[in-house]
Order: C-alpha cells, then structure tokens, then sequence
C-alpha cells in the first residue's frame, strides 16, 4: 500500500480552523474580548504615535503640574487622564506602561511555549527515563507557583547587582524569570497530546515511509498539538502579565522612571490616601481591562476546541 | 388491578433548536410478580423506558404526556419527595455497569444502610444485620468483611451481586434491571442472571428485564416486549416470540443470533442500521430496513394489532390477519 | 502506602537540598562576612588569615557541607540588621503570617465550596449565573489590585477596619503572639485575610463547580438517585466527597501561589509577618535572613505538599491499592 502526503496529514487539521472561526463569529463576548485585546496591543504598538505627551522628552517630567484630576473633573484640558506625582500625563504613562507589559508578557510565554514544547516533544516522543525525569522536573517546578520562584530569584538578582544596575536590566530579567518559570504546562500539554497522537495511524505511516524521527515529531506531531497550545498561550500571557504586574508592585520589577502597568498602580498607591485615587485607578483599571479579555479569549478557545487541558 | 401500567407514554428529548421523540405512544402492563423483557438494538428507547418509569432520565429528557401507573398512583404527577418514597422501595433500579454504579468512596455497607435508612426509620445496627443478611443471599462469602470495603476491592461480578442485595434491601414491587449482565465476563453472566430469576421467583418480585440479547431474555422472562426506534413493535408471550415472531424486526434479531447460524457460517445479520433521534423515517420506522417493506409503509403508521396471543404493529401482520378475516367470513 | 509514603519522602529531600543550595549560594556570592566583621582599617594579610579560619577558602562543596550542617542544627546564620539568628528572626514572624494563611483558607472553605455546590446544582440559577460571572471576573483581577481597594473602600472611605499593622496581640503558652483574641487583632487581621482568600476563590468555586458538574453525570450518583436517597445525602455525601479529591490535589498545587500572595498581602497591609520580612530584608540586602526564609519557606512547602498527598490517601479508599501498582 502506498500512502499519498494526503494521508499524512491529521484528517481534521483544516476544517478545525474554519470550525473555530464560524463558532468565533457567532459568540459576542468571544468577539469583544478579541476586539479588546487587538485594541491594546494596537495601542502598544503605535504608543509613540499615539500617545499626546513624549515621555522621553524632559519636558514631560514637570512637578508644577503634578496630581492635576482628570480632566472630566478638573477642566484641565491638557491632560485627559490627569497626572501622576510627577506631573506626567497619565494616558501617556499608561500607553508606555501597557507596551511595556505586553511586551514582557509575550516574550515571557514565547520563551515558555519554546521550552515548554521542546521539552514535551521530547519526553512524549522519547518515553522512557527521560520521560520520567523530565515529569518530575515538571512536577517539581510546577508546584512551586511561578509567582514565587520569580520573586525568590528577582530579590536575588536585585541583591545581586545593587538596585541601580538591577533597574537597567529590569526587562531582560523579568522576562526571562517569568519566562523559565512555567515551562511544565507546556510540556505536559504537549506531552499528553504527543501520546495520544503516537498511537494513530498517519505517524506510523511515516515511519513506514522513512522519515526520520525528528521530522515526524515536527512535522505532523506538533501541527495537531497547536490547538491547546494555543488555549494556554491565551491564559499565560494574562498570568505573565499579572506576574510582571505584581512583581513591579513588589519594587522587583520595572522602576518608577520606565513604568509598567503594575509600577504605575505600585506608585499610585501611596497617593491613592492623599485623594488621588485617578494615579492608581485608572492603570489598575487598564490592567483588569486586558486580563479579563484575555482570560475570556482563553475560556472561549478552551470551551471551543474542547482539550483535556491538563487539571492537575 | 395490574401492578404497573404505562399507558401512551411519550418521552422527548428538548435540544436548542427542535424536539426529538424517544419514545412515542408506549403501553405496556407489568403484573405482580410477573417477569418481562424489553428487546431491541441499542438506541431503541429500551433504557430511557426503563429510566422513565421512576422518572429518572437523564436531561434534556422528559415526559412529554402519557401515564405511569404503580396500582392506583400516577407517578408522572409526583413531585420529588414522593417519588423517592417510591425509589428503591418499591421500584428499585439495577445498572448496566457494576464498575461504575457504586460510589468509589463510600463503602459497601454505608451504601447498603443508608438505603435502609433513608425509608425506614430504624437504628444502624439494625439496618446493618439487614443489610448482611441480604448480601449472604446473593452468595457473597463471608458479607461481614465485604461490608467493611470499598467497591474497588471487588471483582466486577462481586460488585453485581451486592447491587442485586442494594436493591433487595427494601424488598420492592418491582426490580428494573438495566443489562445486568452485559458489562460482566460470559461466566459470571449466567450465575447473576440465575440469581436474579432465583430471587425474583423466590420473593415474587415482578421483573423488568432491560436487554438486546434475546438468548438472555428467553430464559427469564414470561412475556417480551420488542422495541424499535421508540416504538413497541411486538409484544407476546415469550415463547411465542422466539418459536413465531411476527414483526420482521423480530425475525431478524432472531436470526441474528449466533444459534441460528451453522459454524463457519456467516453470521445472520439485519441490513443497515437503527436510525438515530434527528433522522427517523416517516411511517412505520423500520421501513427501510424491512425485506417485506411496501408503499404504505413509508407513508403510515401501522397500528398495534392482535394477531394470536401476541400484538403486533406491521401492515403485513395486519393484512395477513384481515385475510384470515375475511376468508373466515366468505367460508361461512 | 508505604512506598507512596518514601517516594514523597525522596522528592521532599530532593526539593530541600535544591532550596538549601540556592539559600547557600546566596548567602555565599552576596557579602563578604568579612567585611562585615572587621573594620575597614584592618589589613589583607589578616582578613586573608580571618578568611582561612572561617574556612571561606575551602571548595564550595566543603563550605556547602559545614552549611547543610548548621542548618539541620538549626544555624542559618546571623541577619546583619537585627544581629540576632536569622531563624530566631524568622519563627518570631511565623505567628502571624500562619494566622494570616489559616483564616484566609477557612474562609476560602467556608464560602467556596458552598457557592461552587450551588452553582453546579442548579446551574440556571440566577445566583448560580451571578457567582459564575463574579469569579470570572476575580480571576482577573490581580491580588494587589483587590487589596488596594479593600484599603480604599474599608479603611479610607468607610472607616470600618484597620489597613495596616497587627493591632493587639497575646502571647499564649509563651510562644506564640496571637492577634486572635482580641477584638483589635481581629480586626486587623479582617482586610488582609479577606484580600488573600478573595484572590484565591475564583478558582475554587470554579473547579469545584466543575468537578462537580463532572460528578453529577456519573452512574453512581443516578444509582443513588434511583435508590430513593434524600437530595441533601446525594449531593452531600455521594458527590461532595468525589469532589473533593481533584480539589484537593490543586489545593496543594496553589500553596506556592499562596506564598507568593501572601508576600504581596503582607506588604501592601505591612502585616508583620515572614513575606513582610522578606521584602525587607531584601531591600536591606540582608543575605542571611533572605537565605533562612527560604530554607523556613521550602520546608514549610514541603510539609504541606506532603501533608495534602496523605489527606488526598485518607479521603481517596483507591490511592491504597494504586500506590502498590508505581
């Protein structure tokens, strides 16, 4: 029997996509979140363009106009959102602070997704030992939450490289702390998936046909795990963010002169009993905003393509 | 009186945009201590009738109209406090599946008691000596140690039995089995189908057999109803059944048991296969299926008619019967 | 279980010479005891002398050793700060950051699991809607955002409790502060614990809605219906207790989480307990308390990690046989 290319390819890998998009249309706050979430990363993106203040302008520092209301309150038309402590525009903080934490985040799960799935393909394809202690790696690190491991090694590095040298390497290290740390969902994911997907037919078949292992794993394996991978991408980046946004909160994160959403809110706190509740309000708001789509996004897709994410 | 009598029964199942027929104008009569069988292929409505009856289908289904008489009460009016009343003591239930029917965590004998319990108001140690002596008569070896363990310590013929004793407990009206015997190895199906009958006849509880092997079927019960695509098609005696079927479904099952064919043989089977809730053939349901299938049948309905001892709802039957008739009346 | 227990035994040692070595490294590469023992007049020569005697020239694995010893022994060094043992330090916190924990998890029971049974019951609901959108909501709703405003809303606007500090406390049987017993302790702890267990509920009511919903499905809870069983009984007893067991395997997963939440907690209500301490002694670059909170923290981990496995065996009548079949 000779098996065509149609044959290696997973039956049901092209209808899935037009299956998710003809759901996707028909579910209002499956669209709205998506809407959201495109609307932030636009405004992240196009943050220079947008925003009505420069914030690298030192002009744009300026304690004359510092702790001014919203402009619905104080009239004030220069400032839409008001100002900070420091007098600086508070949409043009927040447009800076979203870029940076969704900047963090996405790079953060794109180094879980690689390792996570790296390692999954692995130890599902390989079995065995490896796969054994690859698990309990896993295991291991997946019950410490990676909010704490981030912590623990973010207060090591501070410590490590004094606060000032610490500040400017900010964004490389909580990326990769936050990247490093939830690898395992991904990998069992994939791992679980990887086993299911050994056992069918189309794998064989290429075996059969002489492809090597590792093009196999690759090429036909890894196109059919996507759907759940995509489902914790979705989820991960709301948890990254969360992450980088508690961790700023903490002092651990970025610094006050480079604010992210959660140093924003961090520094907004300290004002919000003086009665100047908008320096704290208004990013905690954009923050909640962002998470919650994309959590919906990540519910809907879970519900949608129906995987047996892993529980526990 | 007849101790249960469904009369009309019709069950729906309500999905977001239609409603699909289960069952559809089923009547039936069980007497006391009498023991019958409902036959059919899987998808028949056999189980949701026999879940319907303590009113125990699982949703989106319902009973849509028809009565459910246990003597002179009308179940399908209880409200939920009456019915439990009437669940497990005096209609009790027993599953297909032993593996999956006893809570994993609760042990035996809780799972015995408090069945006791919930009905009659008697002390622990009481319904504990009950609840012993009922696993001693379905042959459980020494029932004080398996009160004490968990369902997963026991094998899957063990865990039919202490269900058969479960539902012993309150010694009821009437025992619906649910293919007690399909989940479990072919040896051990022939010991729990003699304890039932055994336990039936012995206490003169009536029996509804739930099953898709009539091999089974003829050897407990009296009379047998063949259900088709949520319909009864023929009901009889069973004997009757097996050695004169009527409805060509029922020649069919018949046929398609592995008795009937010589070794080596292929196997007997019916063409095609049971139509699902969303496609149902307009008239009689098994047209399409049917060697003997006319126009009219892709039209109408046929109606239930009796023809010898049994009923039967086939236009052939039915022709075949006016013959006789008419033939009676032109001879004479 | 007995080879259930020693696998969880195996890892749990593994787990604590890995926290053990970050702790060392730490205390390690960070400072130099040295320099913080002499004053800066003293010479090369004889620091290079201090620094044979306290063996700081040895290989790291005979440093690690002496290391590991003293922290069995119960040594973790001295905190520059306080100038006291660092564990001392430590466990003199450990009141109040276990008061915390415990009365954020009582309440994460006692509100979460009747609100998930109701909502996997009677799943149209109108307050089984309202609680699913609520946690929806809470999930997204990062930690020191829901302390933030519970400061706003109960102590700055409404004036009701405290938003920071312990209030009073009382010492009992000589070791231990308790701020539960007195009026003022309580109310002190009311903001903290409720933030910490409002962080945590979402999911809980959410899994075990879930769970449960998954329960209600099964043959053996139609089985208990169709004996005629009480509702209260089925979904009390027969499903809540088949619930509980993927509750609490997760239960034991999010303790991390709860540490990490607690540190945050403590900062944001300057509630003083370990997570407070830390950050402190973080920003003061106080290796050795950094390093002693982590040994304090790994063990307490572990304890609980293993602690939730032997819950999940007595709940779980299966796990006896199965833990036989690894």
């Amino acid at each position: 029997m000779k098996y065509s290319k149609k044959d290696l390819i997973h039956p049901i890998a092209g209808s899935r996509w037009n299956h998710i998009w003809s759901g996707f249309v028909g579910d209002k706050l499956a669209v709205l979140a998506l809407i959201i979430f495109i609307f932030y990363c636009l405004v992240a993106l196009l943050a220079p363009l947008v925003a009505p203040f420069d914030v690298n302008d030192p002009a744009f520092m300026d304690l004359i106009n510092s702790e001014i209301a919203p402009s619905w309150i104080s009239h004030d038309s220069r400032f839409l959102l008001g100002t900070d402590a420091q007098g600086r525009d508070l949409l043009s903080v927040i447009l800076y602070g979203t870029r940076l934490s969704l900047t963090i985040g996405i790079c953060a799960v794109l180094i879980q997704a690689t390792l996570g799935i790296c390692i999954g393909l692995m130890a599902g394809y390989l079995g065995g030992r490896v796969d054994n202690f690859l698990m309990r790696c896993a295991d291991i690190q997946l019950s410490f939450s990676n909010m704490m491991v981030a912590i623990v090694f973010l207060a090591i590095f501070q410590s490590l490289f004094g606060i000032a040298m610490y500040q400017q390497l900010a964004m490389v290290i909580l990326i990769l702390v936050i990247g490093l740390t939830e690898w395992p969902l991904f990998a069992r994911t994939i791992r679980a998936s990887v086993l299911a997907e050994k056992q069918k037919e189309y794998v064989d078949a290429a075996r059969v046909m002489g492809i090597s292992s590792k093009r196999i794993m690759f090429r036909h394996i890894l196109p059919n795990t996507l759907s759940p991978v995509l489902v914790i991408f979705t989820v991960q980046i709301a948890n990254a963010i969360v992450a980088e946004a508690a961790l700023s909160f903490l002092g651990l994160g970025m610094p006050a002169t480079e604010p992210s959403l959660g140093s924003l809110i961090s520094e907004g706190f300290s004002y919000m009993f003086a009665g100047s509740w908008w320096i704290c309000v208004i990013p905690s708001a954009t923050l909640i905003i962002l998470i919650l789509a994309m959590n919906l996004l990540g519910d809907w897709l879970r519900d949608h393509l129906n995987p047996r994410t892993y529980k526990d | 009186m007849n101790l249960l009598s469904v009369s009309n029964l019709n069950v729906n199942f309500k999905m977001k945009k239609q409603e699909l027929a289960a069952l559809i104008d089923v009547s039936f009569t069980l007497n006391r201590g009498e023991r019958i069988a409902i036959v059919g292929e899987s998808g028949a409505g056999k189980s949701i009738l026999g879940f319907s009856i303590v009113n125990l289908i699982s949703k989106p289904g319902y009973i849509k109209s028809g009565s459910i008489k246990l003597e002179n009460k009308e179940l399908t009016k209880m409200n939920l406090r009456q019915l439990q009343e009437i669940r497990g003591k005096r209609i009790a239930m027993i599953f297909q599946d032993p593996m999956m029917t006893l809570n994993p965590v609760l042990t035996i004998g809780d799972q015995l008691v408090e069945t006791i319990r919930s009905h009659t108001k008697i002390t622990y140690k009481d319904a504990r000596n009950i609840a012993i002596e009922k696993l001693h008569n379905v042959q459980i070896a020494s029932p004080e140690t398996r009160f004490d363990q968990y369902p997963h310590e026991l094998s899957g013929g063990m865990r039919q039995r202490v269900i058969i004793a479960s539902v012993l407990l309150l010694n009821p009206d009437i025992i619906i089995a649910d293919e007690p015997t399909t989940a479990l190895d072919v040896t051990i199906q022939a010991e729990i189908l003699q304890l039932l009958l055994a336990i039936c006849r012995d206490n003169g509880v009536a029996l509804v057999l739930i099953s898709h092997d009539l091999g089974v079927v003829s050897k407990v019960a009296e009379r047998t109803l063949v259900m088709y695509a949520g319909h009864i098609v023929e009901e009889g005696p069973t004997l009757e059944i097996i050695n004169d079927p009527q409805h060509p479904y029922t020649q069919g099952l018949l046929n398609a048991l592995p008795q009937m064919t010589l070794p080596g043989q292929r196997l007997n089977q019916i063409q095609g296969s049971m139509p699902s809730l969303t496609e149902r053939p307009t008239g009689c349901a098994f047209h399409p299926r049917c060697p003997y299938a006319t126009e009219k049948c892709q039209q109408e309905q046929p109606s239930f008619i009796h023809s010898g001892v049994s009923s039967v709802a086939c236009f052939l039957v039915e022709d075949m019967v006016n013959d006789f008739a008419n033939q009676d009346e032109e001879d004479r | 279980m007995l080879i259930f227990l020693l696998r969880r035994l195996v890892q749990a040692c593994f787990v604590m010479i890995i926290i053990s070595v970050i702790s060392f490294a730490i205390q390690d590469k960070l400072g130099d005891p040295v320099q913080q023992m002499v004053s800066m007049a003293v010479s090369s020569d004889e620091r290079e002398q201090l620094r044979e005697q306290l063996g700081l020239n040895d290989s790291f694995l005979n440093q690690y050793w002496r290391f590991a010893k003293g922290a069995i022994q119960g040594d973790l060094g001295t905190s520059y700060h306080y100038k006291e043992p660092a564990l001392d330090v430590i466990l003199k916190k450990l009141p109040a950051t276990l008061e915390l924990v415990f009365c954020a998890i009582l309440l994460i029971i006692i509100v979460a699991t009747p609100c998930g049974v109701l909502a996997a019951i009677k799943p149209k609901h109108p307050v089984s809607r309202l609680l699913m959108i609520i946690s929806s909501i809470g999930l997204s709703v990062p930690i020191f955002i829901i302390a933030i405003f519970m400061v706003y809303l109960f102590s700055v606007e409404w004036n009701i409790a405290p938003s920071f500090g312990r209030g009073e406390t009382t010492e009992i049987l000589g070791l231990w502060d308790s701020g539960i017993f007195t009026k003022d302790g309580l109310s002190h702890l009311l903001l903290p614990s409720l933030s910490l267990a409002i962080a945590l509920m979402p999911i809980f009511v959410r899994l075990i809605r879930a769970e449960m919903m998954d329960v209600l499905q099964s043959e053996y809870i139609r089985f208990a219906w169709s004996k005629g069983l009480s509702a209260k009984r089925i979904y009390f007893i027969h499903a809540l207790k088949n619930t509980m067991l993927p509750v609490i395997t997760v239960g034991g997963i999010q303790a991390g989480t709860l540490v990490a939440y607690t540190i945050l907690t403590e900062t944001i209500f300057q509630w003083p307990g370990m997570g407070f301490l830390f950050m402190d002694a973080v920003s003061r670059v106080d290796t050795p308390l950094v390093a002693a909170y982590l040994i304090v923290v790994g063990g307490m981990f572990v304890i609980t990690n293993t602690v939730v496995d032997l819950i999940y065996g007595l709940v779980n009548p299966t796990v006896r046989l199965a833990s036989h079949g690894l």
